[in-house]
């Protein structure tokens, strides 16, 4: 089998007009009569949900919590980019896109990049027009900020709650055709499998969270927009709740699962206290515009900040990236903390941690400044550390935080099962081995509202929903046997160990051999260690309670299950690649100073892996990426 | 330290609920109190009990899903922060605490500690947003905003839908949660051409929900984790009235 990308002809910035121009459209009379499902109410999920009812289409959608307002891009923090160029600093849909394939180490698809780049301006217009919020100049007219890295100032946002403000944005689009009957809003209801129909996605299986029940339901398309899977690793800066069991059970189905070792590990998280927790918090990477990153010269200085000298400070990040210096991109900020605390140099009580220090800024800029711009951060650092970074500096670490791999789309978002797509965090498509700031919630609202939407009834028109499969088909009866037959197994085992602690330890092995660094042994290594760990989970899991109703250990139990599988692979990926890329640096593959050494010549592909059926190896395809109009370049941000 | 949760526990099978005891193990005092509730649920799994069931999501204060009544105050013992975002360093060794569902007519209890916040979505359904379709939107900056204008509705944007405000109240009023929708959205230029139809149909489905009426004791702005405040709800008044005023209904 062969992956087609199907990207239009024509010039980069002429292809997605040809693609609308020549899009089959849908007779606006029999739009109604299709039925859509979406799973997922994110910035992706909402926006599309919104969109498809708008254009007249029956839309369900799908989410686990008890309202479509909660999703995990409630929680982004620091702003959305678009090539706006309202500060007039240079910016272009030409720059944004190159900036995202090289901040994604080339490794994502050029066409569908520059796309994003092209529809971001529409994005901000849409969103003010819904009422969001956006910060604002004193003039009236909307400001920008310079963000994760990049030359220009091209990031929106809404103080610290960009993607709180986004989100409610699409959940009120969202509420209005819920409150039209145009969509049907479906709440603590968790898709645990895809219907497949003659290869073609039309279906999912749906377990009711409060009464435990299990329901069919049938669509001309089934729309997934679920979000990342980063809370393989346990401890990330992921909501608690976001899970990888929709795509990973469309995987099962036939789904190709795109780059999943590209993770992305964010820089300035609050370091880890014990044993007991739950998440990482992140501190928004626009502290690094007035912050700066150091650490004692000395191994094993151990006195408080403010007693050490600044010549016996080393600010590594400026050091090592002259022209970046703390806003160097997050893989590179990452790995770098990561390599100064394994000499022994990093900071707080257990040597997992670097400062991030404001007291220059507060000297240039005076406190008061620093509060208007960071106040609800740092008052989050309170919250949680204790300590006061007006006064000290603060202390942070890496943490999970994104993940750039997914399931394999097309050039129209759709998967190689026909009528699958995949939108947001959840498919592999344009941030390559490494994203930069504040592009996912741009890219979540470029494939829901402007995306998707022409793509998806370019794919409806070749369907008649007439011939749409009942719920009654075997293919929704096998599915849905095979859902209840899972949970039945998990809640049979009985045995030792709560689910939690299975989670813990795979985060672990996860992170050790699989996380900011690895290498060929290592990942053999957590292979094991992972196949060990989850014949064991099988053998000794213990999930409390019964089907019939709320039961968390279940919900988590069924997630948890599904990561063994998903760690597996992503060890097989991280080991196939064989070479340094973004966020995936293989320590075999790097230059004498310790950087990433990409090797264009045999891995400038992307790596989709199907299933090919239980315990048989998955199969890999691959995707060459082949660029028109930029060149391979050594990234460099020296 | 370790303190004793008194936890509202009630199945699913319509007996009436009850407290429970539970002593905690050793805590640290940086551990949020949610996960002290995990650890608990960690050794009550082991003890082949029922873990408590309690809702929780983004723990850092910005989903509102996680609710919890703690020691009779919604969203526990300190201002301007939820429930995840408060830590067992706030208490005392050796305290009991007392850890309740948010209670009230329009959140029907599922079980223990988690309840269902539906009737806020159906109040946002009824006219909580601005209705512009996808596309066509005209260039962001063709519309200047005033700034403060545009602080004084994120102040109120900020609303994460908790339902703290109900929980707090006596009569379970929704004022605060409609308040703070409506005045984000009414006080932006963007929200003008609806803006009276948009107080009546929020005004009617929350008062459809069975939410009480609101008689300014404040309680809900004591608890709100955003700190949104009792003018909002002065505004929403005001907007209420010249609605009615103006006939629309
Ligand atoms: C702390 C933090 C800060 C961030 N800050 C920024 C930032 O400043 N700028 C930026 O661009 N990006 C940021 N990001 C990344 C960005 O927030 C996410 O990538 C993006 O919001 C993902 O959106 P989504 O719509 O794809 O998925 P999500 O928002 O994760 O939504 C997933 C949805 O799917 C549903 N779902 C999942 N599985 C199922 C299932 N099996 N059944 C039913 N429903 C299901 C959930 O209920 C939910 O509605 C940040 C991320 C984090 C963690
Ligand atoms: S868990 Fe999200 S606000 Fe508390």
């Amino acid at each position: 089998m062969r992956l087609e990308a199907k990207i239009p002809g024509g010039s980069l910035a002429e292809k997605w007009g040809r693609f609308k121009d020549e899009a089959r459209l849908v007779n606006p009379a029999n739009k109604r009569r299709y039925e859509i499902i979406v799973v997922g109410a994110g910035l992706a999920g909402a926006s599309v949900s919104a969109t498809l009812g708008e254009l007249g289409y029956a839309v369900k959608c799908f989410v686990y919590h008890d309202s479509p307002r909660r999703a995990h891009s409630i929680a982004a923090q620091g702003g959305i980019n678009a090539a706006k160029d309202y500060p007039s600093d240079g910016d272009s849909v030409r720059r944004l896109f190159y900036d995202t394939i090289k901040g994604g180490d080339f490794r994502s698809r050029e066409a569908n990049v520059y796309r994003l780049a092209e529809v971001s301006v529409k994005i901000i217009d849409h969103c003010v027009a819904q009422g969001v919020p956006f910060a604002r100049e004193y003039g009236g007219l909307l400001d920008n900020r310079s963000f994760g890295g990049a030359q220009v100032s091209r990031t929106f946002y809404a103080r610290g709650q960009t993607g709180q403000q986004l989100l409610l944005g699409a959940y009120s689009a969202l509420a209005r055709q819920a409150g039209l009957g145009a969509v049907r809003s479906l709440t603590h209801s968790e898709m645990l499998d895809l219907v497949v129909v003659g290869g073609q996605a039309k279906g999912i299986i749906v377990r009711d969270l409060v009464t435990g029940e299990l329901s069919r339901h049938a669509a001309d398309a089934v729309v997934l927009a679920t979000g990342g899977y980063g809370n393989l690793y346990n401890l990330s800066t992921y909501a608690r709740n976001s899970n990888a069991t929709a795509i990973w059970r469309a995987y099962q189905r036939g789904a190709a699962f795109a780059n999943p070792c590209f993770t992305q590990i964010h820089p300035t998280c609050i370091p880890m206290s014990g044993d007991y927790q739950s998440k990482l918090t992140l501190m928004s990477e626009s502290l690094r515009n007035d912050g700066r990153i150091w650490v004692p010269k000395q191994k094993g200085d151990r006195r408080p900040p403010a007693r050490i000298p600044e010549q016996e400070r080393d600010y590594y990040l400026e050091r090592m990236y002259p022209s970046y210096g703390n806003l160097a991109p997050r893989d590179l900020s990452s790995r770098a903390a990561k390599r100064i605390c394994d000499e022994g140099r990093g900071v707080g009580e257990s040597g997992l941690g670097v400062y991030l220090d404001f007291a220059e800024a507060i000297g240039r800029l005076g406190a008061d400044r620093i509060r208007e711009r960071y106040g609800n951060l740092f008052d989050i650092y309170h919250e949680i550390t204790d300590e006061n970074a007006y006064e000290a500096p603060m202390r942070i670490y890496p943490a999970m935080h994104y993940t750039m791999g997914g399931l394999w789309v097309d050039y129209g978002l759709m998967s190689n099962l026909p009528g699958l797509f995949v939108l947001g965090e959840a498919n592999f498509s344009d941030h390559g081995a490494n994203r930069l700031g504040a592009s996912a919630l741009m890219q979540g609202l470029a494939d829901g509202y402007f995306i998707a939407p022409h793509t998806i009834s370019d794919y409806l028109a070749t369907q008649r929903p007439e011939q749409r499969p009942g719920i009654d088909h075997a293919a929704f009866a096998e599915a849905e046997a095979s859902v209840r037959e899972r949970i039945q197994r998990l809640l049979s085992v009985r045995g030792q160990r709560t689910v939690a602690s299975f989670h813990r330890q795979l985060g672990k092995i996860m992170w050790e051999h699989c996380g900011l660094a690895r290498n060929a042994p290592g990942l053999e290594r957590a292979r094991g260690l992972i196949a060990e760990l989850r014949d064991e989970f099988w053998r000794n899991v213990n999930v409390p309670g019964s089907a019939g109703g709320l039961n968390q250990s279940l919900e988590r139990a069924g997630r948890v299950a599904d990561y063994f599988e998903l760690a597996e692979l992503t060890c097989q990926d991280a080991l196939h690649r064989e070479e340094s890329c973004g966020s995936h640096f293989r320590e075999e593959h790097q230059y004498p100073d310790g950087e990433a050494k990409r090797d264009d010549e045999h891995f400038a592909y992307v790596a989709a892996w199907r299933h090919d059926g239980p315990d048989r190896p998955p199969v890999l395809l691959r995707e060459p990426l082949a660029y028109e109009e930029v060149e391979f370049v050594q990234r460099s941000y020296k | 330290m370790r303190l004793r949760l008194r936890v509202w526990r009630q199945g699913q099978d319509g007996a009436a609920g009850g407290f429970r005891v539970y002593p905690t193990p050793e805590l640290n005092p940086n551990m949020s109190f949610l996960e002290m509730l995990d650890v608990v649920n960690d050794e009550l799994t082991l003890k082949g009990e029922e873990p408590i069931a309690f809702d929780h999501d983004c723990r850092e204060g910005i989903c509102g899903t996680c609710s919890l009544v703690i020691d009779g105050k919604p969203h526990g013992p300190r201002r301007g922060v939820a429930t995840c975002q408060t830590y067992v360093r706030s208490f005392r060794d050796g305290d009991e605490v007392c850890i309740e569902p948010f209670r009230a007519r329009a959140f029907p209890i599922v079980k223990d500690l988690v309840v269902i916040r539906k009737a806020f979505d159906r109040i946002i359904e009824a006219g909580g947003f601005i209705s512009v379709r996808t596309g066509g939107a005209p260039d962001a900056n063709s519309l200047p905003v005033a700034k403060d204008v545009a602080e004084m509705a994120m102040d109120a944007a900020q609303c994460i839908g908790c339902g703290a405000c109900v929980a707090a109240c006596k009569n379970a009023s929704a004022m605060l949660f409609v308040a703070a929708k409506v005045s984000h959205l009414n006080l932006l230029p963007q929200g003008q051409p609806e803006r009276e139809r948009r107080v009546m149909a929020m005004v009617r489905q929350m008062d459809a929900e069975g939410f009480g009426n609101c008689t300014v004791t404040g309680s809900c702005e004591a608890v709100c984790p955003k700190n949104i405040g009792l003018e909002f709800i002065a505004r929403m008044n005001r907007e209420y009235a010249a609605a009615l005023l103006k006939g629309k209904t």
